[in-house]
């Protein structure tokens, strides 16, 4: 390695070629949700973790999944991988939670 | 809880690279820079990203550094600087002004 110690998400100064400018894009809803979400579990109220947890678990991600995953994916990535630390969510629960989901999409293309 | 350093002290930043979640930028590791801002004290990330509560908690320092000092390919002015925020633990007492 030719720069011992620097982490995978850790880029300042790398080559990253020209700024694109004009790409503002507005949030999908769902990233809104998920921004909400993480400041619902951090409020004052639940405290369940912190966004500094958040952010080790981004790091923690892995460097193809780090480099794959858009903003907002690797916010709900890191975020279900600590609830499930913490046991918040269990996995069988965020399983079939995801089967459920999956069935309504699949019925309301069908449907439409 | 008092500033270890104030406006105008020449720091270093200390060179290391220990695994788990650091905000000192790998970067500026190694750099030295010039105390901009004394900005406060807040619980150390480097335990409240681990689940713990973060105490005792750290000052956090807005420190400046010359970008030619940085970027050893730099082409802007020579007086180009750079602001980083950088937490008492990683910071070591530098010589002279910068």
């Amino acid at each position: 390695m030719s720069e011992f110690g620097r982490r995978h998400h850790d880029m300042g100064g790398l080559g990253a070629g020209p700024v694109e400018a004009g790409n503002e894009h507005d949030y999908a809803y769902w990233e809104k949700k998920i921004d909400a979400v993480r400041r619902l579990l951090a409020d004052e109220k639940r405290n369940l973790f912190t966004v500094d947890e958040m952010r080790r678990g981004i790091e923690e991600l892995g460097a193809k999944a780090y480099d794959e995953m858009s903003y907002y994916e690797r916010w709900a990535a890191s975020t279900t991988n600590i609830l499930i630390e913490k046991g918040i969510l269990t996995i069988d629960e965020l399983g079939r939670r995801m089967e459920e989901v999956e069935a309504r999409l699949k019925a309301d293309a069908e449907g439409s | 809880m008092e500033a270890k350093y104030y406006v105008g002290d020449a720091v270093n930043v200390r060179r290391a690279f220990p695994p788990g979640h650091v905000r000192t930028p790998y970067f500026i590791r190694g750099q030295k820079g010039v105390i901009h801002e004394v900005v406060g004290t807040y619980s150390n990330p480097e335990e409240l990203a681990y689940g713990r509560d973060g105490k005792p908690a750290l000052m956090l320092y807005r420190v400046q550094f010359r970008q030619s000092d940085v970027w050893p390919d730099y082409e802007g002015s020579n007086a180009d600087t750079a602001l980083v925020d950088l937490y008492e633990n990683w910071l070591e007492p530098g010589e002279g002004a910068v």
